[in-house]
């Protein structure tokens, strides 16, 4: 019988993954792995990783990695790519890592156009540390920071990463999917696979942002969670292609 | 090799291109921008590259990406932007990858002067960043110094697989003297060191045929994480023969200056002129501040060595905790210092040299 779907040799078989039940790391580097492999790019690809929970998939994934400091990814992957730019560079960062310590080297990352791909996972709250309030935070959502839910008097609103960017001149791609149903997942490998692409194209600065749950911290079990994303996280961060330059050099 | 005039922080910058260096990542501050300005001219005639980052933060950690590759990479900056590069720093420490960084110190605290100084000296001995972590120390009092040791730093660097930092001043930075420039490796050689790195580069290895890299400062691991820090540990006692110091007069001296950098340049030229007076004074200026020369001290014979003078442009001092664990009581010292961007005069080291004598 012909084999036609197989587990990503991407991940190590023999390790357990750390990330909770309901969590969507664990799809996105199953992606992330089908990806690299459909690309052949996998005597190539180097990952960056960011600081929180995705820390974990240092031990999970099978290929190159480096954890850099909090927020820095971006800046690190410049320094990769800049000096090895056969090498194909990723970063893979949460909301707290992209976008409240690391806005300054994620924005000029962007800005200078660096050729590179950005992972953005968005679940509106920092993970590993415990559901303190994140720049992605919904108004009026809990955290271990903001008991009785952010308020926009004393803390501000939602930061959209992607429409943030938008308004810079260099980058090449931005979309926001999501991994609620089979039909986003499939779109989400759709557009990682195009930020990739890009990139070995020499194309510039790619970022997927992935609007994502976190059952754990948001005191949510898997399935509610999924509801609270699709009821209230995609009224505030609709998904679709923010950015395109490839439609306009068609 | 043609002799040139070049100010220091240029030759620092040169050296940098013929040791070896293909990646320059700074952020503007004074004393010290001649460097990045220099790079971004030099580097794209050696097929290098120049990038100049959104922060101090950014640069250092650029340069934790570059080298990472294997790519030889210098970063520079002044005291309060060096501050800034410490989680850095820490990262490429904690996950053992080479590079050079520059420090053209100036006053301090804070903002604290655009003048040279050398209050940075227990920041780049002792604690550049949380974790224990150290770095060898290099303290160029010339600029042919500043051109040899930042040569060299590349080496060490890579040798240890460790941030090597070269601590000079903004007098070093400022001052144009004549220089013999190293010859410069060539291409190939460059190439060469950096595939000698690439087992443990992030280069995207081919995992058909090789293993994997895994450039990380961190272990979930505790007793990884401690086995980490052993071997670090051993590392940094092994610099203990790297130790180098100017020596100058010990043999009879009854009374020691110790300085570093431009103090110890001015204190050698104090020094020489005590002599022609007829005074017994010597100079321990030590070249490496990590390892410190503690042979030196032990060296002395303290029946004759009256007192040492600690020199620096730190207020409070700060070598003079090193000097106090060299001299371990064999005998007494005192200061003289000056801080904040105002500059050591020849006249006030030889004052309090006479001082002594009495």
């Amino acid at each position: 019988m012909e084999k036609i779907y197989t587990r990503t040799k991407m991940l190590n078989n023999d390790v357990v993954s750390g990330f909770c039940p309901g969590c969507m790391h664990s799809t996105l580097f199953k992606l992330i792995g089908e990806v690299i492999e459909e690309l052949q790019i996998e005597n190539k690809v180097a990952l960056v990783l960011g600081v929180g929970c995705c820390g974990l998939a240092k031990g999970y994934v099978t290929y190159d990695n480096t954890t850099c400091g909090h927020g820095r990814a971006c800046a690190t992957a410049t320094g990769v790519k800049r000096a090895n730019p056969e090498t194909i560079v990723f970063t893979y960062q949460g909301d707290g890592d992209l976008a409240s310590i690391g806005l300054a080297e994620t924005m000029s990352a962007a800005n200078r156009g660096e050729n590179i791909t950005v992972v953005f996972v968005n679940n509106g709250i920092y993970g590993m540390t415990g559901g303190q309030m994140a720049p992605t935070t919904l108004v009026g959502m809990k955290a271990s920071t903001a008991p009785r839910g952010r308020d926009p008097k004393e803390h501000g609103y939602p930061m959209h990463m992607c429409e943030i960017l938008n308004q810079l001149t260099a980058p090449y791609y931005l979309e926001r999917t999501s991994c609620n149903n089979p039909a986003n997942v499939v779109k989400t490998k759709n557009a990682i696979k195009k930020a990739f692409q890009n990139q070995i194209d020499g194309k510039g600065f790619s970022m997927v942002e992935v609007v994502t749950s976190c059952p754990t911290n948001w005191g949510l079990d898997p399935l509610k969670s999924l509801d609270f994303l699709e009821e209230k996280m995609l009224k505030e961060f609709p998904l679709g292609v923010i950015r395109d330059k490839s439609r306009e050099e068609n | 090799m043609a002799r040139v005039f070049m100010k220091g922080c240029e030759a620092i910058a040169e050296a940098a291109v013929r040791s070896g260096c293909r990646f320059f990542a700074g952020y503007p501050i004074t004393p010290q921008n001649e460097i990045p300005e220099y790079m971004s001219r030099r580097m794209p005639e050696v097929g290098g590259v120049f990038v100049q980052g959104e922060s101090e933060v950014a640069s250092i950690n650029m340069i934790f990406g570059a080298a990472q590759t294997g790519t030889r990479a210098m970063t520079s900056s002044s005291s309060c932007g060096i501050s800034l590069m410490s989680e850095g720093l820490s990262f490429l420490a904690g996950a053992r990858v080479p590079m050079v960084v520059v420090n053209v110190q100036r006053g301090g605290p804070g903002i604290g002067a655009i003048q040279p100084a050398q209050q940075d000296y227990l920041q780049a001995t002792k604690a550049s960043g949380n974790g224990g972590f150290q770095m060898m120390v290099l303290a160029p009092s010339t600029v042919q110094e500043a051109v040899d040791m930042t040569f060299a730093a590349f080496d060490y660097a890579q040798r240890d697989r460790n941030p090597v930092m070269v601590l000079a001043d903004g007098v070093i930075g400022t001052i144009m003297e004549p220089v013999t420039l190293p010859e410069a490796r060539s291409s190939e050689q460059v190439a060469e060191l950096k595939a000698s790195c690439r087992s443990w580069a992030l280069v995207g290895h081919d995992l058909s045929c090789e293993p994997r890299a895994l450039v990380d400062s961190g272990d979930w691991d505790t007793k990884g994480m401690e086995q980490k820090n052993i071997e670090a540990s051993a590392l940094y006692e092994s610099w203990k023969k790297d130790a180098q110091a100017e020596e100058l007069f010990l043999d009879d001296a009854e009374v020691v200056v110790a300085a570093y950098g431009i103090s110890g340049r001015i204190a050698r030229s104090a020094v020489s002129l005590l002599r022609q007076e007829g005074l017994k004074v010597g100079l321990i200026r030590p070249k490496t501040v990590n390892p410190f020369p503690f042979e030196s001290f032990d060296k002395l014979d303290y029946h004759r060595v009256k007192a040492i003078l600690d020199v620096e442009m730190s207020i409070p001092a700060q070598m003079l905790y090193d000097v106090r664990m060299a001299v371990r009581g064999r005998c007494g010292i005192s200061t003289c210092l000056h801080s904040g961007g105002e500059i050591l005069g020849r006249h006030e080291i030889m004052d309090s040299v006479r001082g002594l004598f009495k």
